[in-house]
């Protein structure tokens, strides 16, 4: 099989076009912020952007003009403040940004209907809320076998899924370790796949611990090499969560002065990923995480 | 104080459905004290986490370091939230009602809001799940409506229909604890009451933070202030940099 690995600038030329629905997904850990800035810097239009949780990524394409729409359950910018260029579209008249809410559970059931080519999924959930009322696409179902009334949500099928991981082979077996949110399932139901890892590793390495593969290379359509390409989000093992930024992010994004500033020095301003880490050369050594390695198993039969 | 009283609520071994901040705080100050065995379980899919940094975020690494079993968060609210297996669940909002409903989502209507706030996350399901669910926030007027602007998270009675009318598992809020006192829901009616003051707190200091004609329970207790082991703890272990607390 051949090598699927390309550089970031071509996975999003090939993989992502104006008017796809767009998932980068992670739950706080693995939020590929490098994939995002490549889409920001190819201007990319009209994207409905999907995420459990909008976070600073989404905040920052939303800023870029790159979004038409949003589908998510929390927008803020966790345990710091508010999303702002997020919150200035909604709160514009006429808003600028359309909205599709749900809550996790709904995006989760969402994406697992979407992974398994369901055209729904169902949860016990929804009584006595008022987010039915605010999205008509939050229904009920009965149960065939008891009469119960079920929420239902229709599945959600990306056209594109990138998710982050700490290693991969080349055709994109991709391994995770630390939280997983969201993203085997996006990543199922998505009609194109691009996975991006800190480390490129032989298939051997993947094959001697296979428990540990999220993503099968089967699934995936191109596989980006990029360390440091969750920055200020992490990856578990590599380097820690950046706090000090996302809280600085909530004065950033306060101003949409200083928001296209910091978009023009660290997204536009930079080529790739490699020099937006060259430019910041204190982020590795505060941020690099300290080893604590796990003994392993053993899978001998 | 909030941190603390909210501490005491938890019984030892129980299964704790966390939130940041001072949820997180709280339970980090059960465990150290009177709760060794509890088991935090936090949205992100830590299971029995262990952190030892105070997280930021619910998906801070620490939680999964030395944590139990970490998860996909499909099982976090199949297996362990719609299972049942969650005995209490912490929630906090911009706005709560005279019924325990809560708003995380807009001031304002929905369509135009005023203001427009981070929506619902996993809040909707902890409170038709969770066995019982805790409220946190400081008391005022401008949190406390009669009514909400839009119910996120369900309380005791929505849009004049009970919990048990709309089929939800969980008791849901049965107790709000605020910065001066504590409120619980009346099992019969559902409505949140006065049940417990902070010493120095008058009734009236309550009744000015809500806005509803607030209801005193037959027994008024009063709730005892931190211990110094409690305020030490929160201060010089949990909270150094005084994140949470102010």
């Amino acid at each position: 099989m051949h090598s699927k690995v390309v550089t970031m600038k071509d996975a999003i030329a090939a993989h992502v076009r104006d008017g796809d629905t767009l998932v980068i997904e992670g739950f706080t850990h693995l939020i590929c912020f490098a994939a995002a800035h490549e889409v920001i810097r190819q201007r990319r239009r009209e994207l409905t952007l999907a995420r459990l949780t909008p976070d600073v990524i989404y905040d920052q394409m939303i800023a870029a003009g790159c979004a038409r729409k949003l589908i998510f359950s929390w927008a803020g910018n966790p345990g710091a403040g508010s999303l702002h260029a997020f919150r200035r579209a909604v709160e514009a008249r006429p808003a600028e940004l359309e909205l599709e809410e749900y809550s996790h559970f709904g995006m989760v059931t969402r994406l697992s209907a979407g992974a398994a080519r369901l055209p729904f999924g169902v949860m016990r959930n929804y009584m006595g809320t008022d987010l039915p009322a605010a999205n008509p696409l939050i229904r009920t179902v009965n149960c065939p076998f008891t009469g119960e009334t079920l929420a239902a949500v229709p599945a959600l099928n990306p056209d594109v899924t990138i998710v982050h991981a700490q290693r991969a082979d080349h055709h994109g077996n991709a391994q995770v370790w630390g939280l997983m949110g969201v993203q085997k399932e996006a990543a199922f139901a998505s009609k194109r796949v691009i996975v991006v890892v800190e480390e490129l590793v032989d298939e051997s390495v993947i094959r001697a611990d296979p428990n540990r593969t999220l993503i099968p290379g089967l699934i995936v359509d191109a596989v980006v090499v990029e360390p440091w390409g969750c920055h200020p989000s992490y990856a578990q093992g590599h380097y820690d969560r950046d706090n000090e930024f996302y809280v600085a992010w909530e004065e950033i994004s306060r101003d949409p002065g200083r928001l296209r500033a910091y978009l023009d020095e660290h997204v536009y301003g930079v080529t790739d990923r490699a020099e937006y880490m060259r430019r910041q050369p204190a982020l590795a050594e505060r941020l690099g995480a300290r080893p604590r390695i796990c003994a392993g198993v053993s899978y001998g039969y | 104080m909030m941190a603390a009283v909210a501490a005491r609520e938890l019984r030892d071994g129980e299964v704790t459905f966390v939130g940041i901040g001072l949820p997180n705080l709280a339970c980090n100050l059960a465990r150290a004290l009177h709760a060794p065995n509890l088991v935090l379980i936090y949205e992100s899919g830590a299971i029995g986490a262990a952190p030892d940094r105070l997280p930021v975020s619910i998906g801070d690494p620490s939680l999964v370091t030395g944590s139990l079993m970490v998860c996909p968060m499909a099982d976090v609210f199949q297996l362990f939230l719609q299972n049942g297996r969650v005995g209490v669940g912490f929630l906090g909002g911009a706005q709560i009602d005279r019924w325990g409903n809560i708003n995380t989502t807009v001031v304002g209507s929905y369509r135009e809001p005023k203001v427009r706030l981070p929506g619902a996350g996993g809040a909707p399901e902890i409170a038709v799940h969770a066995r019982r669910v805790l409220v946190i926030s400081r008391l005022s007027a401008r949190s406390f409506p009669a009514e909400v602007d839009f119910v996120t998270s369900p309380g005791q009675r929505s849009h004049g229909r009970s919990r048990r009318e709309l089929g939800m598992p969980g008791a849901g809020p049965v107790k709000v604890v605020t910065d001066k006192a504590i409120l619980e829901s009346d099992p019969s009616t559902g409505e949140m009451v006065l049940t417990a003051l902070y010493p120095g707190v008058a009734v009236e200091d309550v009744e000015r933070g809500v806005g509803w004609p607030l209801r005193v329970g037959a027994a008024l207790d009063t709730v005892a202030g931190p211990t110094g082991e409690e305020l030490r703890l929160l201060r010089e272990v949990l909270d150094p940099r005084g994140l949470y607390l102010s």
